[in-house]
């Protein structure tokens, strides 16, 4: 009754229809866009050279810095959790899980908001050390602690049971087992999760933005959004979002190949 | 048989895990220089017996002496009891993240703080003793699992242990690979170490065992000189057990009653 089709003209046609609707949209775009108006808009050459090297020392520099300050904070934070996490101690294991709850469960905004405005309104005359870099590792160290505590802990059980045995049989105390060799294994394990943190902490560092810093500490985005105002040109934005994806997507490319690393290893 | 020379003493030992009463009441001596195999089918409690030996499971009910300490005594320091008593595992546990002689130095230095050059003459000689010095540098994951094991040995043994504990230390082998891990058993048997050792290897218990010790259910069902226990059994349920682990092919095919 119907016209039945072999497998191989079943393919073709699939195929083809698909090419011609990814060609259409992308002729379609080409003919619609008004290119000389988007020229002008993001890509003015006099305009993005202009941004350097400022982009460079001062922007990225300090989104990089934030970064790793929120990091290190995040990770020592995180580590102290998921240890209260497995701790035989009741209360210790509900503080930590609230707190994961709590900061998991907030916008990482609400307690940029929080540290930024908040705290000095709250604790009059108390200053966060460190200034902005102080509040700014507060904040993206506050979050990140709650995702990375989940992650180690995850690690640290992920280490078979034998391992706690095998030190414990040779006289380790449970405290010195985990640090000689619990957590250095965990931590093997826990690498490319916590690099995939990095890269969420990298983009989270946009929201100083909200924070109100001086020209010296501006991030990429904060910087990007200025000098688009200023030169009322869209172009900063668009060579601030360039210097973003120069990290990140290297960073998610180590990421997969530590990821791939781990799971031949098993 | 309770003398000043009794190394391992075990009095009335009972465990549970929730309703499941795996040991039922044990007692057993083992004397200083004494080997003894433990033997029983799979769920009797022999490695739940080991286990309690340094501690790994906690007793439910009885005691445990080694070397005069009790190590069931709540008030004891568990961490320098079990620098006394090695452990080997079916699993060899290593660690993984070290190489073969960080294995040995790696608790000599945090546990015993023994001085790098003292940790690591006696990493080496225990890896000597084993005939591994020259896999001294390999990770555990590039060594076989004999390899592995009888490092994971030489790891116990570089403590410096006054009884050593062997929970399977051949089940997890490819056969080829059991006559190494057995040569090194049976030189530190003839060294005159005290040693306890669950396992289903019956040559090995019969030629280096002082004692066999057969468990089912528990209980500790036979015991004697392995000549006695493995050669000529007195028990039903013994010989049972020996038959089908002497004879694989022997066994019946279960029938509709069991």
């Amino acid at each position: 009754m119907t016209s039945r089709l072999t497998r191989r003209q079943r393919r073709r046609v699939s195929q083809g229809v698909q090419y011609a609707l990814f060609v259409a949209v992308v002729v379609l775009i080409a003919v619609l866009a008004d290119w000389d108006t988007l020229r002008n808009q993001f890509a003015q050459q006099r305009l993005a050279e202009q941004l350097f090297p400022e982009i460079i020392t001062t922007a990225l520099r300090n989104t990089v810095v934030y970064t790793l300050s929120g990091f290190a904070f995040g990770l020592v934070l995180g580590l102290v959790i998921a240890l209260m996490r497995l701790s035989s101690v009741a209360p210790y294991r509900w503080a930590a899980s609230v707190y994961i709850e709590i900061f998991r469960g907030l916008p990482a905004l609400l307690i940029f908001i929080f540290v930024g405005v908040a705290v000095p309104l709250a604790f009059p005359g108390t200053e966060i050390p460190g200034g902005t870099y102080g509040k700014v590792a507060l904040g993206l160290g506050l979050v990140a602690a709650a995702y990375m505590a989940e992650t180690i802990r995850a690690g640290i059980q992920a280490v078979p049971k034998g391992q706690m045995e095998a030190a414990r049989s040779l006289g380790f105390s449970h405290g010195r087992a985990m640090v000689s060799v619990i957590i250095p294994q965990a931590f093997r394990i826990v690498i490319p999760p916590l690099t995939n943190e990095l890269v969420l902490l990298f983009k989270d560092s946009s929201l100083v933005l909200f924070l109100g810093v001086t020209l010296q500490e501006r991030e990429l985005t904060k910087f990007g959004r200025d000098l688009a105002s200023q030169t009322a040109n869209s172009t900063p934005i668009l060579v601030a979002g360039l210097c973003y994806l120069l990290v990140t997507v290297p960073l998610s490319f180590v990421v997969r190949r530590l990821e791939a690393r781990a799971a031949r290893a098993k | 048989m309770k003398t000043s020379e009794t190394e391992i003493s075990i009095r009335g030992l009972h465990k549970s895990f929730g309703d499941n009463e795996v040991l039922r009441g044990i007692d057993l001596d083992v004397a200083a220089g004494e080997v003894v195999c433990v033997i029983g089918p799979s769920g009797s409690g022999k490695s739940t017996l080991l286990r309690c030996v340094n501690l790994l499971e906690e007793p439910t009910k009885g005691q445990v002496f080694v070397g005069g300490t009790e190590v069931t005594d709540l008030d004891v320091d568990i961490d320098a009891v079990r620098r006394r008593i090695g452990m080997v595992f079916q699993q060899f546990n290593l660690f993984p993240h070290v190489t073969a002689v960080e294995n040995l130095t790696l608790p000599q230095r945090r546990v015993l703080r023994r001085g790098k050059e003292e940790a690591a003459r006696v990493a080496r000689e225990n890896l000597v003793r084993v005939g591994l010095a020259d896999k001294a540098d390999a990770y555990p994951a590039q060594l076989s699992g004999g390899q592995q094991q009888r490092v994971a040995i030489a790891r116990a043994l570089a403590m410096g242990p006054e009884v050593m504990l062997f929970d399977e230390p051949t089940s997890a082998l490819d056969p080829e690979l059991v006559g190494d891990v057995l040569a090194v058993m049976r030189m530190l048997a003839a060294e005159g170490m005290t040693m306890m050792v669950v396992t289903h290897e019956m040559s090995f218990a019969r030629e280096v065992a002082d004692r066999v010790v057969f468990m089912d259910e528990g209980r500790i069902v036979e015991e004697g000189p392995a000549d006695r226990v493995v050669g000529d059994p007195q028990h039903e349920r013994t010989r049972h057990f020996l038959t089908r682990i002497l004879d694989p092919a022997a066994a019946e095919p279960p029938g509709e009653g069991s």
